[in-house]
């Protein structure tokens, strides 16, 4: 198969106005990904699955990462001078990342056996904006696994034929796998609390004197 | 209340006395018909105790009823989800008297494994009235035999008439139970208070 630059070399000339950013990965696999406007996401879409020498017509897994608002500090090297001596001094930079959704796309093809090819769209914020073209009218397999995203992330899919929630029920209020999910509290009764689950069980339990745990029987 | 001993000698000589409690029990407890309902791997044990080399139809139980309405036992077999719990509720309520509720597995018991989800029932004793407990994860189908067993001593040390009476037989006690509604964020109520009522611990 050909490597993410050459698919990048003609993606670009032959659909205009489309900029395809490619995403290194530092863990061992090295997996890097394609990571496409929103805008042009269907027509890259289109392209990788039609295309002659890809034919990427088999997406396998979506799935989605929330990216909270986060502050990431680098190491930077900066030449100083210090009392006429130039010396290598490392200055920690605080660059402020914000934040946003994201979906992953990964695609392998059935009739050329290759893959897979990663594909990321990015929405523009948490909050507001979190609309996302569905790739589903591409691959059909992607209707479910985008609605369990709209269902536990909140993207919105523009374009999806039936978006609804998928595994929680329709009253649910809230998306539970963003970090900033709160779950409910309903640790009435814990056997066994340690650590977090420990805490938010004191909230029903009096505190005993001694640390010793006596259960009682409900009349 | 016939004499114990009378009532063996007199079944030595073919004469068998019986009261009508002990004939009713031994019939119910006998043909004990399970509803086809299985929610996670428990049910493949459930599955396994119900064919050739377990054989739960040793014990009478091996009517697996495709509709409640015909079923006389719930085994609760699985990780009951928040989304689930009201439709489990509902089918217990759709079992006609006399019925019962085995929990089968850390899961139905308690939420198991899974207890710290945001999306899962801590125990389906909150909302239905678990006669047998089976802990394991998940219970071999030994277990499930031996659940069945002491469900039906239950039955037959079950007095008919008196304040213990099976819910059946005591028009005061309601047959069926509320079925919780989907609230924004949990099931409300998030238990049965008549059922269950989380424990005074102090710590």
């Amino acid at each position: 198969m050909e490597t993410l630059e050459q698919i990048k070399a003609r993606i670009e000339p032959s659909l205009p106005l489309t900029k395809i950013d490619l995403l290194p990965n530092e863990c061992p696999a090295g997996e890097r990904s394609l990571v496409v406007e929103a805008s042009r996401a269907l027509a890259v879409a289109g392209f990788l699955r039609d295309d002659a020498q890809l034919q990427l017509d088999y997406c396998s897994n979506v799935t989605g990462i929330d990216w909270p608002e986060t502050v990431i500090k680098t190491k930077v090297k900066k030449k100083v001078q210090v009392e006429g001596v130039e010396q290598e001094v490392e200055e920690i930079v605080e660059t402020l990342r914000s934040g946003h959704l994201e979906v992953v796309y990964h695609l392998y093809s059935m009739a050329l056996k290759h893959g897979p090819v990663v594909l990321r769209l990015r929405t523009e914020n948490r909050t507001d904006k979190t609309h996302l073209p569905s790739l589903t009218p591409v691959w059909r397999g992607a209707e479910f696994q985008e609605r369990e995203i709209f269902d536990l992330y909140g993207v919105i899919f523009d374009g999806h034929p039936d978006l609804r929630r998928l595994l929680m029920w329709d009253e649910f209020v809230g998306f539970p796998m963003r970090r900033d999910y709160v779950a409910p509290d309903d640790f009435e009764y814990e056997p066994t609390p340690h650590d977090e689950v420990l805490a938010a069980a004191r909230k029903h339990y009096p505190v005993a004197a001694t640390p010793e745990v006596k259960p009682e029987v409900p009349v | 209340m016939i004499d114990e001993g009378l009532q063996s000698e007199l079944k030595k000589q073919g004469v068998y006395v019986t009261s009508l409690q002990e004939l009713y029990n031994w019939g119910r407890a006998n043909s004990v018909w399970p509803l086809t309902f299985g929610l996670a791997c428990c049910a493949i044990e459930m599955i396994a105790a119900s064919m050739a080399r377990y054989d739960i139809s040793r014990f009478g139980a091996e009517v697996f009823r495709p509709s409640p309405r015909q079923a006389d036992l719930m085994i609760v077999a699985g990780t009951v989800t928040k989304k689930m719990a009201p439709l489990v509720v509902r089918l217990f309520n759709q079992m006609p008297e006399p019925k019962y509720v085995i929990a089968m597995g850390a899961c139905a018991i308690s939420g198991g494994p899974f207890k710290q989800g945001y999306n899962v029932l801590k125990g389906v004793d909150r909302y239905l009235p678990v006669d047998v407990v089976i802990p394991g994860c998940p219970p071999r189908p030994e277990a499930l035999l031996h659940a069945l067993i002491t469900l039906q001593e239950k039955i037959l040390n079950q007095p008919l008439t008196g304040p213990d009476r099976p819910r059946h037989l005591n028009a005061d006690v309601p047959g069926e139970f509320p079925v919780p509604a989907y609230g924004p964020h949990d099931l409300e109520p998030p238990n049965n208070p008549n059922l269950w009522q989380p424990p005074t611990l102090t710590r």
